[in-house]
């Protein structure tokens, strides 16, 4: 059992390895591709003992690894260390893939990059990987949420990684704002938490609630703060609005940090205490409400979006909002499936819009066109991913987003069952939008020759697209089964539900087709069709605007009236006292003229003053 | 005696540097070794006093007592427990950094300077271990005049108008603190019929609940001063942002932490009844002071006054901690008493050495930094992220201990806490943005040296102890944990006479939040 967590725990370290030796040995560091090597060699290590530790706990065995961190009145107040589990190896199975991956894939993405650049690149993704590892093996919510914030410094480091554009530098600091706020919610839950079992162990705590121990007065205000850390992490209403801006961040970085790993930590937190939030249905209520609007909100955005990446990011914040829905109908795992194959097809997908924009030097869809032609393989990439995520049939994503919509009917959440049928279409149609924008349309005019990437890039591509198709193919094959958790053959709807989903999928690829492929519906009037609603996307619904205004507005403007305060109130107002000092010394010593006569008139009325005290008193 | 040593080190070393000639300043090189020659083997001692300190006692240890005027029952008394040894050795780890600090940026009169350097760390560890009041009022007052020249000689172009302000405000808590602490001897002879001067003596002394009120005031008065607590902190400032950079890490690092030290080891163990009167109050200002500093910081256009009001925020977090009272809060204020040392006093390190390569302190004159001194950028940002209590580095554990020990007294004040931990990410990764990122704006910035060898001594050790504070931290909780205990044991033993509640490590918090209240309320 120990021996078993021990490959979980080399998984981990074998990235805190790679981070150290890159950032410490600066002359490796400076040579730039030597330490990108050495990062990958501990990437693929890492991969390898992430599968082991898998397959090792696939039955449901769990090993548990800890070291006391903090002292305690004599005790241990906390610890770190892993938890490997069934669920948690393949959450962590799917990051070291995906790391590995992107690692190789940068080779090719940024080798224009100087070596001092690519040393630092190649060091802030090792303490990523090791960072989001540890998140995910953590055993209590101490390490999850020290994992937790450094996550978010890699967020931050990396979206800045092009440092010297205004932009990118803005976008890593909104980022980590933004998200901070939230994990001030996850701190404050976490320690309200321990104050009412008096544990931050996970395993402790959830035996507290299996055997009714844990005082229930209060606890959806801390499930409230808990899940208050999962909106800014998994950018749910309304803190999504850091994720379409980190996308000035290199484009592999968008796959594996806020595409497939780190955004989805919020509903990894959620998936992992779902035994706490079902003591509070009020609370997965909200999850699930939010998750439905964040989705159909991002959806929406991403149909008005001519910016390949900010398509691919509020897809994801989409997709994300599913995955909250399941969970806030009570079904964890539909949501945690969802995680795991989302991981897979979103990673291809940003990989692939990495591949076109290194060939094509743009972001933006109008600057591509006829892509397939010359990109055959990224083509044939990208449409399996594209299928995939809008949920066709035989393809990864439609198995997890069936069990996502099954799971919302039988949680009895008509509301957000609908929304999300809705969102299943718009996810189609946005898709392909940008499929026959990018590699059907007309070739825009450029200089520029695209030819499909490099093989760094490209065996990447094809592993996680052959990854997207296999595990669809193997369960609808090999029959439906989950490999981990309880099985959920609630979670499986109504027979009409599997072609209403296919349906809503199909007549937005319809859509689509007939708008941007065969031009019979006019693009134009289509939008125009939607006259105030593109208005407002294109405004982002203004969200953004209403967070300028709380920060440039509210904030700065009240910390501006805070420090003329503290400057010309209450340190004015001591001035004054001193002022007042000195000026009264100054009128005290005119009484000093130094003429005898004035001394003595003092001194004798002093005395007939005293005297007359005394005789009164 | 080894304790002794540890403040006579620099002392003796300063007498030597008086007898050292240099009216043409050509010995300055030769001075600045051996000022940080001693100021090493000071270090060393307080590491010496580290590894014989005995983790497991809560007692004083390295006792030493001589009589010094036995008419008043005035002793040479001094001891350490676990939370004064780690200030001892904190003060021997800053010092060696702020004369490095200044190697290149003091040019006149090094001898003095030296010399004041030397002198205050002397007085700095004989407050943190003297365990006679006298004697440590001696100290305290001591330490203000070496400071008062650091500022007033070797500081900006307001540096007199800092320096006396500097010294008025101190003063002016001080000399509350003198007749309070005189007052406590007359107590003593009162009940006993001789004077003392002895802490441990005057920890028994029982004194009316009343009394105590007005003793408590006048210590805390002189304690919140130096923290300083909102709304006495306007000195602050001024005087960070005149001081020569040396004097600024000492400042934050080292001399605020006297008045967060006072509070644990004197207003609030003399006077437990005043102190759990008092606490509520104490940590609304603290936590006034936490948001108020977060708020004031952001809008500063000039970084050293940005990291001065930054130090407000923090050392409300300190306060916070001490007023909860239980053994987190404890922990967690003197832990990140450490950290802000160590993290802030890196801060105004470097913003120093912007300042002596630009002549300005700005933030608008800067920009895109990271391009032409990326050893220097890399090095800000983990003192910047140390700051803003990024787990991993030092603050974290200190903010994460003390925000566990306000929720288990007062959860409104831990909330209001966590906010100031959102706005400490805004202000200071703000400026970090304005002045490392983006492309480089100002021509003058564009020939800026990286950090140079000697730059890199006093850099290093500081990011090397924010991140072993921050992943190793039993190191630096063991030592303090027994004492920490007593304390706790000490001041909840008395509030359960008075307020009557049970003796519960975990105490009913709102009730006693109410039954505090009740009282204040019935007054």
């Amino acid at each position: 059992m120990t021996g078993d967590g021990m490959f979980a725990l080399a998984a981990l370290l074998l990235h805190a390895l790679g981070f150290l030796v890159v950032a410490l040995v600066v002359p490796l560091r400076r040579l730039g591709r030597p330490a990108a090597y050495f990062s990958i060699l501990c990437a693929v290590g890492s991969l390898a003992s992430a599968l082991i530790a898998w397959q090792r706990h696939i039955g449901g065995t769990a090993s548990r690894l800890v070291w006391a961190w903090l002292p305690a009145d004599g005790q241990t107040l906390t610890s770190v260390g892993v938890l490997a589990d069934a669920e948690s190896t393949i959450m962590l199975t799917l990051v070291a893939l995906v790391a590995c991956l992107v690692q190789v894939y940068s080779l090719g993405y940024l080798s224009d990059e100087p070596p001092a650049a690519l040393g630092r690149y190649y060091a802030y993704q090792s303490l990523f990987a090791f960072s989001m590892m540890g998140l995910v093996l953590a055993p209590n919510f101490v390490q999850l949420f020290i994992c937790w914030e450094l996550v978010g410094l890699c967020s931050y480091l990396l979206i800045g990684f092009y440092y010297q554009k205004p932009e990118a530098a803005r976008a890593a600091v909104k980022a980590f704002w933004i998200t901070k706020a939230g994990d001030v919610g996850l701190l404050i839950g976490i320690v309200l938490l321990w104050h009412q079992s008096g544990t931050f162990d996970l395993l402790e705590m959830q035996g507290l609630v299996e055997s009714g121990a844990l005082p229930l007065a209060g606890l959806s205000l801390i499930t409230f703060c808990i899940y208050l850390g999962a909106v800014g992490k998994s950018a749910q209403f309304p803190l999504h609005v850091w994720l379409p801006d980190a996308m000035e961040g290199p484009t592999p970085v968008s796959a594996l940090i806020h595409a497939a790993t780190m955004v989805t930590a919020g509903v990894y937190l959620l998936f992992r205490t779902e035994w706490l939030f079902a003591l509070t249905p009020d609370v997965l209520a909200l999850v699930a409400w939010v998750g439905a609007g964040t989705a159909l909100l991002a959806a929406i955005l991403a149909c008005a979006q001519d910016d390949i990446k900010r398509v691919l990011a509020y897809s994801t914040v989409s997709q994300l909002g599913y995955m909250m829905t399941a969970i806030g109908a009570g079904f964890a795992t539909a949501g945690f499936f969802h995680l795991l194959t989302h991981g897979v097809f979103k990673a291809l997908l940003f990989l692939g819009a990495g591949a076109i924009i290194h060939a094509v030097h743009s972001n933006n869809l109008p600057d591509m066109g006829g892509l397939a032609r010359r990109m055959p393989q990224t083509a044939i990439i990208f449409l399996i991913g594209t299928l995939s995520l809008a949920g066709i049939p035989l393809f990864g994503g439609f198995l997890s987003k069936e069990e996502i919509l099954g799971a919302v009917w039988a949680g009895g959440m008509t509301g957000p069952f609908v929304i999300l049928l809705v969102v299943a279409f718009l996810t189609a149609f946005y898709m392909f939008r940008v499929v026959f924008l990018a590699f059907f349309a007309t070739p825009a005019a450029h200089d520029t020759h695209p030819h499909d990437p490099p093989m760094a890039m490209a065996l990447p591509l094809w592993i996680l697209a052959v990854l997207s198709f296999g595990i669809g193919l193997y369960f609808t094959v090999a029959g439906p089964a989950l490999p981990f958790g309880p099985a959920e053959a609630a979670a499986h709807g109504p027979a009409w539900l599997m072609p209403v989903a296919v349906g809503s999928a199909v007549g937005g690829i319809l859509l689509a087709w007939l708008t941007y492929q065969r031009r019979i519906i006019d693009a134009g009037a289509l939008a125009a069709a939607f006259g105030p609603l593109r208005t407002a996307a294109q405004k982002r619904f203004w969200i953004d605007d209403v967070f300028e205004a709380a920060y440039g507005v509210v904030l700065l403007g009240f910390s501006r009236a805070i420090g003329w305060f503290d400057r010309y109130l209450i340190d004015g107002v001591l001035n004054v006292v001193s002022a007042w000092t000195l000026t009264s010394g100054d009128d005290l010593r005119t009484m000093q003229t130094g003429r005898v006569q004035d001394y003595v008139y003092g001194v004798a009325v002093g005395l007939m003053i005293l005297l007359l005290w005394v005789q009164l008193a | 005696m080894l304790l002794t040593l540890s403040w006579l080190v620099p002392l003796v070393g300063a007498l030597l540097l008086l007898l050292v000639g240099n009216a043409d300043g050509r010995r300055d090189g030769m001075i600045r070794w051996l000022a940080l020659g001693v100021s090493l083997i000071a270090f060393a001692v307080t590491l010496g006093v580290w590894a014989a300190f005995d983790p497991a006692s809560a007692e004083f240890q390295f006792v030493e007592r001589h009589s010094w005027i036995p008419q008043f029952g005035i002793d040479y008394f001094v001891g350490i427990d676990g939370i004064s040894l780690l200030l001892v050795v904190l003060t021997g780890f800053l010092t060696p950094i702020a004369l490095l600090s200044s190697w290149g940026s003091i040019e006149r009169k090094v001898k003095e300077f030296s010399i004041f350097i030397l002198a205050l760390e002397a007085a700095m560890v004989g407050v943190f271990i003297s365990l006679d009041l006298f004697l440590f009022y001696v100290f305290w007052d001591a330490m203000l005049i070496p400071m008062y020249f650091l500022i007033g000689i070797w500081g900006y172009d307001r540096r007199v108008y800092a320096a006396i302000k500097f010294m008025l405000y101190t003063m002016a808590g001080s000399v509350l603190m003198l007749v309070a602490i005189l007052g406590m001897a007359y107590l003593h002879s009162a009940a006993t019929g001789s004077y003392t001067f002895d802490l441990l003596k005057l920890y028994s002394l029982d004194i009316a609940p009343q009394t105590q009120m007005w003793f408590f005031l006048a210590f805390t008065l002189a304690f919140a001063i130096k923290v300083p607590l909102f709304p006495f902190h306007t000195w602050l400032p001024d005087a960070h942002v005149q001081a020569p950079t040396a004097g600024s890490v000492i400042l934050a690092g080292v001399l605020l932490k006297m008045g967060t030290y006072g509070l644990l080891r004197f207003s609030f163990p003399l006077f437990p009844e005043a102190a759990a009167y008092f606490a509520p109050w104490l940590a609304l200002l603290a936590v006034i002071g936490i948001i108020y500093g977060a708020l004031v910081a952001m809008v500063q256009p000039d970084m050293k006054k940005l990291v001065a009001y930054s130090s407000v925020s923090h050392l409300g977090f300190v306060v916070l901690g001490i007023c909860a009272m239980n053994t987190q809060g404890m922990q967690g204020a003197v832990y990140q008493m450490l950290a802000h040392g160590v993290s802030t006093g890196g801060l105004f390190l470097m913003v120093g050495m912007l300042s002596d390569r630009r002549h300005t302190r700005l933030i608008a004159e800067f920009g895109g930094l990271k391009t032409v001194m990326p050893q220097f950028t890399a090095a800000f940002l983990i003192m910047t992220l140390a700051s803003i209590g990024l787990p991993g580095l030092n603050g974290f554990v200190g903010e994460f201990l003390i925000m566990l020990g306000a929720f288990r007294w007062a959860p409104a004040f831990a909330v209001a806490a966590g906010l100031g931990v959102i706005l400490s990410a805004v202000y200071m990764l703000w400026m970090f943005q304005r002045v490392f990122y983006g492309p480089v704006t100002h021509e003058a910035n564009e020939t800026l040296t990286d950090l140079q060898p000697r730059e890199w001594a006093g850099v290093l050790p500081l990011c090397a102890m924010a991140l072993v504070m921050g992943v190793f931290p039993t190191i630096f909780l063991k030592p303090m944990e027994a004492s920490v205990d007593a304390l706790v044991l000490r001041m909840q033993a008395t509030q359960t006479v008075q307020v009557e509640i049970p003796v519960d490590r975990r105490p009913d918090d709102e009730r006693r939040l109410t039954t505090v209240t009740e009282r204040v309320a019935r007054r």
